[in-house]
């Protein structure tokens, strides 16, 4: 556990200089520049966000051309009514919100599965406070079974962790 | 790590590190609610009751006791819908566009004023589902299979793309504030002590737990989400403002509506989230959080867009002039001469005339001034609505059919209620919810804390 975020970060850039593995940090707010750290790679949530709203974009001009061109083309104040490609200036505003509702929705549902964040699902972060002011760094001796434990215990008071616990986790 | 130049002011003032930032936004969560808050949600929520009463009424009675009538079929309605969603704009254009611009002093203001966004289109979309008469058949409004043949809506209508807009509108807020508020509550979850509030704080943060990965996906989820909301509220406005500018109504039918609504918009948004905001800080302590500095800076916001509705209304008025359109000439005489004429000038004062003080730095940094014209600000808007609606309706090409609209006990009943309804929900959010991002707050600690700033020159 450390008390700050910089020296949480400085500590895990020399621990895995060293060839410790990190399995995961717990922290009040995202620490920038951490992830390529601890080897995790970019989240590829903006190209969800696109294949979601070309999804919507497609979906709504397929349902105004039904509606409004094939199924029963309408005269409404002489507006052209028998081609997609005429009609398509006053289909924008549509295309454009279902678009964005499907991109916005979309994401925001795969965020939420991703994260195992759901209404009632349980939290696993270690320590309350960790959603307050403190940082947990967690390391498995699955990960690094070279390492002893009292080893380990060293290494990390000597990069500045402020309290460490030790924790037998039973192997699913 | 990220710099910020010494010249710049700090954001978080005094000598706070990351637990005081939880303590002092959660602190009023825990504590028992302040008197005043007991006095002020009960006459909020009576203000709120009667004006459900008012609804009731409506529906159950019908339209015509609202003052319409055959020339002017859109009155206070439709002005209280567009007021609302103006307002609505500013708690998407702080979180959104600001986030794309990377402006700190957003994190302090961010949380409520998209609750307030959301609240207010909540009121907004009120007034159309009641102007329909039977609001049991709403869902008319949507594409589905029917019993007429399947007689489709009319996707080149504008108040169709309303529905779109503002359905999409308000979903999308919704989630970009839950997404945002989610590792909040999951801090108050940790923090709280009693089982029940413990339960339902667990509920509501969805099993947050702060791992690395989950805050990467979420500072990329907040970037897209803002990427979409940014075009999402310009498009908002500008399609309420077609639902004027696409018709040949006199005084309606004008190219410039699109910007000159959005920035409207943008304008009595901010003056209602200073409304709120400057009694929010004092009741909750957050003086350290939301300072002068951020008040400033909104007022600031507020000349440029009272300065663009400004210009705004003298270009419309040089173009009813410039067209050489008899009718279009007429209805602009008729605004500031005929017999709608006080409300024409109350909405140059207050909008035009008024933000201009806060070119004063006394003015815009006193925060009693700024509490006062915000109000002036937000009634300016109310009458620029109900002067672009009523006063192009009630002389139209006809001479013979020219009348006069009179607002019942039931218009202003219901008017009156959304008010209440709003500072209701309001105040319960207030109350129970994070009021302020936490999360986002703590990462600009070290850049534009107060103390930090200080030692580091």
């Amino acid at each position: 556990m450390f008390d700050d975020d910089h020296r949480l970060l400085e500590a895990a850039g020399d621990l895995v200089g060293q060839g410790i593995r990190v399995k995961e940090v717990y922290s009040p707010f995202p620490i920038h520049g951490l992830d390529p750290v601890i080897g995790i790679k970019r989240t590829r949530m903006a190209v969800v966000s696109f294949m979601f709203g070309l999804t919507g974009l497609s979906l709504a001009l397929l349902g105004m051309w039904y509606f409004m061109i094939q199924d029963w083309p309408m005269n409404i104040g002489g507006k052209p009514s028998f081609s997609l490609l005429e009609n398509v200036p006053s289909f924008i505003p549509v295309t454009f919100e279902f678009t964005v509702l499907c991109a916005a929705h979309g994401m925001a549902i795969t965020y939420m599965l991703r994260n195992g964040t759901l209404p009632g699902m349980p939290a696993v972060n270690p320590d309350p406070r960790t959603t307050d002011d403190k940082f947990v760094m967690e390391i498995t001796s699955e990960e690094n079974p070279t390492m002893t434990s009292e080893g380990l215990t060293s290494m990390l008071k000597g990069v500045g962790a402020i309290e460490i616990n030790e924790k037998e986790i039973a192997v699913k | 790590m990220h710099k910020e130049a010494a010249i710049r002011e700090p954001l978080i003032l005094g000598d706070k590190n990351y637990h005081d930032i939880t303590a002092d936004v959660v602190g009023p969560i825990e504590n028992k609610a302040p008197k005043a808050w007991y006095v002020l949600i009960t006459i909020a929520g009576l203000i709120a009751l009667w004006g459900l009463g008012c609804v009731v009424y409506l529906i159950s009675t019908g339209i015509g006791v609202w003052g319409l009538n055959k020339t002017v079929g859109w009155a206070w309605d439709i002005t209280n819908f567009v007021w609302w969603v103006g307002i609505g704009h500013a708690g998407t254009l702080i979180s959104a566009v600001l986030l794309l611009f990377r402006q700190k002093w957003r994190m302090a203001i961010n949380r409520s004023a998209e609750a307030m966004t959301i609240f207010a289109v909540m009121m907004a979309a009120l007034f159309p589902g009641i102007h329909m008469g039977r609001i049991w058949l709403a869902y008319w409004v949507l594409p589905l299979p029917n019993m007429f043949g399947s007689l489709w809506v009319n996707f080149n209508s504008p108040l169709l793309w309303d529905v779109f807009a503002i359905s999409t509108y308000f979903s999308v807020s919704l989630v970009f504030w839950y997404i945002g508020l989610i590792p909040d509550f999951a801090t108050i979850r940790d923090r709280m002590t009693n089982k029940t509030s413990k339960k339902i704080y667990g509920l509501l943060s969805f099993g947050w737990s702060g791992k690395a990965k989950q805050w990467t996906r979420f500072e990329e989820v907040s970037l897209v989400l803002a990427g979409l909301a940014t075009p999402l509220v310009f498009s908002v406005h500008s399609i309420v403002s077609m639902d004027f500018a696409t018709s040949v109504i006199p005084g309606w039918h004008t190219t410039i509506f699109p910007p000159y609504f959005v920035s409207g918009a943008v304008f009595s948004g901010f003056a209602m989230v200073l409304t709120l905001l400057l009694i929010m800080r004092k009741v909750m302590k957050l003086e350290n959080y939301i300072t002068i500095k951020h008040v400033e800076y909104m007022n600031i916001v507020i000349i440029v867009t009272g300065s663009i509705v400004g210009v705004a209304y003298i270009t419309e008025l040089f173009i009813s002039w410039y067209s050489g359109v008899e009718y279009e000439s007429y209805a602009f005489i008729n605004r500031f001469s005929g017999p709608y004429f006080w409300a024409y000038w109350a909405m140059m004062t207050c909008n035009v005339v008024s933000p201009q003080l806060f070119w004063f730095k006394k003015i815009r940094t006193s925060l009693m001034a700024t509490f006062a014209l915000s109000i002036v600000v937000n009634i300016g808007m109310w009458f620029e609505r109900f002067v672009i609606i009523v006063t192009s309706l009630h002389r139209d090409y006809v001479p013979s059919s020219w009348s006069m609209f009179y607002p019942t006990w039931v218009d202003i009943g219901i008017f009156i209620g959304t008010i209440g309804i709003f500072f209701t929900l309001f105040l319960l959010f207030a109350r129970f919810f994070p009021v302020l991002a936490l999360n986002e707050l703590k990462t600009i600690l070290k850049v534009s804390g107060e103390k930090y700033k200080r030692e580091d020159h």
